[in-house]
């Protein structure tokens, strides 16, 4: 494969922030949808912890799992989902929760968008085509439009259900990041086979240097984000004096 | 060896123009704020 082979320690942590960005959204979204009601809150508070208990226990009960896939890895992504729902329900209001919604949905665009870019770079030399439309490919570019129509909903709608619709989109933008996840597992796709956790092999420099740079993509994500999150919410307090200056305007008139 | 450049450049663009994007709404929340500021001032 040659060079072409690093555009890998690019392709790779871009995508695994990009979805890591998505999942944010998606516990961003479902908790500023459920905070509207008391009763909805509580029943996703339980639902979120059986979740989390039940992927524990079942990763050590199911037998056998998919080639590569260790229980102790199942584990702790149930117990990361749990801790993550937690951590944003006890430190970001219903607003903030909808501003961070918003952030990580753009800024996972842009790293999908890498994804996207790359993809094609690193098959043209090796597989000889820019593109097929194989699930993989085909199921990350659905997931870059829909989280698009998410940024464009934003955007362009003045409708004050916007976050309430954009909530529900996004809910079901992130069905698509288990499916593109697990697409290689389930499907015979021309996507080369995973190599952590999949049963493939990498050589150990080789994974030291990929996760550097994922770590270095998450810095860089998280820096991204927290500028990015401090523009929007100023952006709303921007919007809410001049709204609140039509409407002094509108009295001072009459 | 060109492709891999290629990647590179357009990883490179990419988070270079978001970043660009970043910088201008900034300036023009900026201006908003100094407007807002102006109009509070002059009432």
């Amino acid at each position: 494969m040659g060079n072409v082979q690093r555009i890998f320690y690019y392709h790779v942590p871009s995508a695994w922030t990009a979805f890591l960005l998505f999942f944010i959204n998606f516990v961003c979204s479902v908790q500023y949808l459920v905070r509207q009601d008391k009763v909805a809150d509580t029943i996703a508070n339980w639902v979120v912890i059986l979740l989390g208990v039940a992927t524990c226990v079942a990763a050590f009960v199911i037998r056998p799992l998919p080639d590569g896939i260790e229980p102790s890895s199942v584990a702790t992504t149930g117990l990361a989902i749990l801790g993550v729902y937690f951590l944003i329900k006890r430190y970001c209001s219903g607003k903030s929760t909808d501003a961070l919604a918003v952030v990580t949905a753009e800024v996972g665009v842009i790293f999908c968008t890498v994804v996207l870019v790359t993809g094609p770079l690193w098959a043209r030399p090796v597989w000889g085509i820019w593109w097929t439309w194989d699930v993989r490919l085909t199921s990350t570019l659905v997931l870059w439009l829909i989280y698009i129509s998410y940024l464009m909903l934003r955007q362009f709608s003045t409708s004050g259900q916007t976050p309430v619709l954009a909530a529900a989109l996004a809910i079901f933008g992130a069905l698509d990041v288990p499916l593109v996840y697990f697409s290689i597992w389930i499907f015979r796709t021309q996507h080369p086979q995973p190599v952590i956790g999949g049963g493939g092999s990498i050589d150990p420099r080789m994974l030291h240097v990929l996760l550097i740079n994922w770590l270095a993509f998450l810095c860089f994500a998280g820096l991204i984000c927290r500028s990015r999150y401090r523009l929007e919410i100023l952006q709303r307090e921007v919007e809410e004096v001049q709204a609140l200056e039509g409407l002094h305007e509108l009295r001072s008139s009459r | 060896m060109n492709f891999l450049y290629a990647a590179y450049t357009a990883t490179w663009v990419i988070h270079i123009t978001y970043l660009g994007i970043l910088v201008r709404r900034y300036q023009r929340l900026q201006h908003e704020i100094e407007v807002l500021k102006k109009a509070g001032s002059s009432t």
